[in-house]
């Protein structure tokens, strides 16, 4: 039975997108069959970090809207076999995604894939709400700041009450995945502590992903983290909240300064 | 600290150029908004179909007409998956 999984944020900027392409670029690799939808109608972005922006013809609207197929539109991964993406479009506006047209492609793709994971746009309108609706599971990302904090919490009243799931009496299963950790900037409590942000949002942790500049390697050269860096700090926090979403239990581990002998020398002392 | 950061980091150096041709290619695509390639991915799928379909038995999901965009020129992959033809003769 598929997995339909939202990421979302309510907050735009904290690490959706990104997220999105890393878990569905890891779930994949294990050999899962995995699809990564776009929700963000006209302002699409999950192409590009996932390097299928010159394969781009139809997309979801023209599926809802009966002009394409869902396989005409499905991209199928050039690295991971099992990796598809489903692009949103760039031109339409919002209201072309309607409530029935979603759920008929949702119901299509259940059928298809092992997960479906919906990259959701920012904000708590129509577009945060339709790509949710459907959701079993919901990765909730927050970076450790206030604004996204609070933008989390009304998203997690959203997803309480608005889904498919709450209407008919169940639950999303909700994880906090806290992304752009700043170690450094933790040592020195210049942001909220981790255990704070727990506390306030009380779901559980899927995983802490450091900020680092392997992600923007990996958007410029259009292959999720995962597979551009599959060593580096966040390559290996996002391949084991993965591992967390496929069910195993691993403790979540705190990033730490990384910084070598070189980089402290030239700090200097403080 | 370039001199160590060149040693021992990789920057970002490599990657950047990627992102512009990227940009350029799809930039240069998105401006034109061209509409007339999904008609002409569809009005290619339907004729294959029918070719394929007069010889074999195929369903329509089976036969995928796929664009990559590139620089100068771009690339049409079709892409038709058969059944077993022994098989489907005997039937
Ligand atoms: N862990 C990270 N480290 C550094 N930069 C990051 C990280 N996660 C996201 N970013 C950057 O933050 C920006 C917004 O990320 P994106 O995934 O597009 O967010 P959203 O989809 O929530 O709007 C992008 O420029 C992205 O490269
Ligand atoms: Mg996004």
């Amino acid at each position: 039975m598929a997995k339909v999984l939202v990421v979302t944020s309510g907050k735009g900027g904290v690490g959706k997108t990104t997220s999105t392409a890393a878990l569905g670029a890891a779930l994949a690799q294990t050999g899962q069959n995995v699809v990564v939808v776009d929700f963000d109608v006209g302002l699409r972005n999950l192409d590009l970090v996932m390097g299928a922006e010159r394969r781009v013809v139809f997309d979801l609207i023209n599926v809802i809207q009966g002009d394409a197929k869902l396989s005409q539109a499905l991209i199928r991964d050039k690295r991971i076999e099992t990796l598809s993406i489903l692009p949103a479009s760039q031109t339409r506006d919002k209201d072309a995604l309607t409530a029935e047209g979603v759920a008929r492609v949702m119901q299509e793709l259940r059928e298809k894939f092992d997960w479906v994971i919906c990259d959701s746009p920012a904000g708590i309108e129509r577009g945060a709400q339709l790509a949710m609706y459907h959701a079993d599971y919901a990765i909730v990302v927050t970076n450790p700041e206030v604004s996204s904090v609070r933008d989390s919490d009304r998203i997690i009243g959203m997803l309480d009450s608005t889904t498919e799931k709450a209407k008919g009496g169940g639950k999303v299963e909700k994880h906090l995945l806290l992304t752009r950790y700043d170690p450094a900037r933790a040592a020195r409590g210049e942001m909220l502590r981790i255990e704070d942000v727990l506390e306030i949002l009380s779901i559980p942790l899927l995983g802490i992903i450091p900020e680092s500049e392997e992600v923007l390697r990996a958007s410029n050269l259009g292959a999720p983290v995962t597979l551009s860096s599959p060593d580096s700090p966040p390559a290996r926090a996002y391949a084991e909240a993965a591992r967390r979403l496929e069910g195993e239990k691993l403790e979540v581990t705190v990033p730490t300064e990384r910084k070598g002998l070189f980089a402290r020398l030239f700090k200097g002392r403080n | 600290m370039s001199l160590f950061s060149s040693f021992f980091g990789r920057g970002n150096k490599t990657s950047a150029p990627v992102a512009r041709d990227r940009l350029q290619i799809l930039l240069a695509h998105e401006r034109t908004g061209e509409a007339s390639e999904s008609d002409l991915l569809s009005k290619l799928h339907a004729e294959i179909l029918e070719v394929i379909k007069k010889h074999i038995p195929v369903d329509q999901d089976k036969v995928q007409v796929k664009l990559d965009r590139g620089n100068s020129v771009s690339m049409l992959e079709i892409d038709i998956e058969v059944p077993q033809l022994k098989s489907s003769r005997r039937s």
